[in-house]
């Protein structure tokens, strides 16, 4: 693969209801902020990559109706449909294949549609939708499939509550900072067992954006690149009943396949900081599974030994995660700002100090059925 | 929020988008929801390459990418490989809270079928047995099954 950096980065506060910005306005707001990060005006950029849901948004192609804020005038633009992390692999393509520069902006409000009716749209419409699954109760048929395999107590996976809500209180964009305990969480409401309320993440309402450059504009005078080291995604099968949910295997065959590239052999060793997509508790000690961090059965117990709080040898979502703000599909793409703000040594009160390397995830499809693995580096 | 903003009830506009749609169900499947509204009977697809038993029925294996053409009947039990019970009541949802959602390994099948339970809660566990209870109207859709019951000691 040729070299290609982020060098610029942008990301809104995250709330639960932005009353005075539609889309455009934080897609304009976003764009404008990476551009003046990356020290680009918006002739520097050659092609566009949106992120954004037909059905979230309630219209129809619903990127066309972003390109102007995001300076898509006359440009190559196109649009991603699932997590920005997958938006931003798109983009990472383009410049592959030419383009020197790729903006990649993803927005959500989640304030506006309902996530319950949207999220059940995921759903087969002959043989799961009249169900009425939606994202959070798939979400804990995940959770008790894990947490019976393994012997995952209900404390272990409230303590990733307690940790990123807590390290939300050093992140300014953050939606939900608590200073809350594992028996808060024990006592908050029961929504599906084994998930109570602050197992969940909130409603959110945000945007990101990526700018992806080539090696040499990358390398020209005043930018901070965040190099791409090593990055893919890979799918499982639809239906929930056909996956082992406590083996998330597309996880596991996207990190390998982005460890091969960036020559990572022990993730726990070689990387600084990870930023993991994990509106759901439990999803954490799980995915660090599937990233090979840890044993099948052994993330649980990561926040009790030290091992992903900030002070640990692998901090794990010092940006409080998406427990704290889940604009969809944003929020992946916010943990690849956060990744690369880490690199740069940017990340202001949730720095790790000394961070070099960063990994980044983010996922489509309930329960995780896709994901997509991110390293980047401070040096190229 | 701009100054002027905070002093006045932000707009909104109301709307509600309800298309009507008309999914096909196709081949495979409707093969699947006859039998289940004709008969009473739960069918899978069985793959030529890895022999495993898929439900509900489709028409490609996953894993091996080829044709699946056996039919399997499968009993209308099995065992719960995994349960939420829900506390949040929602329009979209089929029964009253609580009830749960099962994914079920019916006997055979090497894959589990998602439906749900709305009785005898406090007896639902991994590895419980579980037994479909069928409508007596039936339409020809997933919810002529009307739900799983716990069966037999716990």
């Amino acid at each position: 693969m040729g070299k290609a950096a982020i060098v610029g980065v942008a990301q809104t506060k995250y709330e639960r209801r932005k009353k005075d910005q539609i889309f455009a306005d934080l897609v304009f707001d976003v764009t404008r902020e990476a551009l003046a990060d990356a020290g680009m005006t918006i002739d520097d950029i050659e092609s566009v990559v949106t992120v954004s849901n037909d059905f979230f948004d309630g219209r129809t192609i619903s990127g066309m109706a972003v390109g102007d804020a995001c300076g898509g005038q006359d440009k190559n633009i196109s649009t991603v449909s699932g997590d920005g992390t997958f938006g931003a692999f798109y983009g990472l393509m383009r410049v592959l294949s030419g383009f020197r520069t790729t903006l990649v902006v993803a927005h959500y409000k989640g304030s506006e549609g309902s996530v319950p009716v949207t999220t059940n749209g995921m759903f087969d419409p002959l043989f799961h939708r009249l169900l009425g699954v939606d994202a959070v109760s798939s979400a804990a048929l995940q959770a008790n499939v894990y947490m019976n395999r393994h012997g995952v107590t209900e404390e272990e996976i409230a303590a990733v509550s307690v940790k990123n809500h807590g390290n939300a209180l050093n992140n300014p964009y953050a939606q939900v900072p608590l200073r809350i305990t594992v028996a808060d969480v024990m006592a908050s409401r029961k929504i599906a067992d084994p998930l109570k309320l602050l197992d969940c993440c909130p409603v959110s309402d945000g945007a990101a954006a990526v700018i992806i450059a080539d090696e040499e504009t990358a390398k020209r005078g005043g930018r901070r690149p965040a190099w791409v080291k090593g990055v893919a995604h890979c799918c499982e099968d639809y239906l929930l009943g056909d996956r082992d949910l406590a083996d998330p295997a597309a996880l596991r065959a996207a990190a390998a396949k982005a460890y091969a590239m960036a020559g990572i052999e022990d993730p726990l060793s070689e990387i600084d900081v990870m930023e993991v997509l994990e509106p759901f508790s439990y999803m954490e000690p799980l995915w660090l599974e599937g990233l090979g961090v840890c044993r099948p059965g052994e993330g649980a117990s990561l926040v009790e030994r030290g091992v992903t709080t900030m002070d640990g040898r692998l901090p794990v979502n010092p940006s409080g995660g998406a427990l704290s703000a889940n604009p969809i599909l944003v929020a992946g793409l916010a943990r690849l700002v956060e990744a690369v703000l880490q690199v740069r040594g940017e990340a202001g009160a949730r720095q790790i100090k000394g961070a070099k390397t960063a990994l980044a995830h983010g996922f489509n499809g309930p329960c995780g059925q896709s994901h997509c693995v991110w390293i980047v580096g401070a040096e190229g | 929020m701009t100054d002027w903003l905070r002093e006045v009830e932000p707009l909104t506009l109301k709307g509600q988008i309800a298309v009507p749609y008309t999914w096909w169900a196709g081949d495979t499947a409707s093969r699947f929801f006859t039998a289940l509204r004709d008969e009473g009977k739960i069918l899978g697809t069985r793959c030529p390459e890895c022999r495993k038993v898929f439900v509900p029925a489709r028409r490609s294996c996953s894993r091996c990418f080829v044709e699946m053409d056996q039919w399997v009947e499968l009993p209308p039990e099995g065992v719960v490989e995994a349960f939420t019970i829900v506390r949040y009541a929602h329009p979209i949802q089929p029964a009253e809270p609580p009830f749960a959602y099962v994914l079920v390994k019916l006997d055979g099948a090497d894959v589990s079928f998602l439906h749900i339970v709305k009785k005898d809660l406090q007896d639902l566990g991994v590895g419980r047995r579980v037994r479909a209870v069928f409508k007596e109207k039936r339409d020809g859709h997933i919810l002529d099954i009307d739900a799983f019951e716990p069966v037999g000691e716990h």
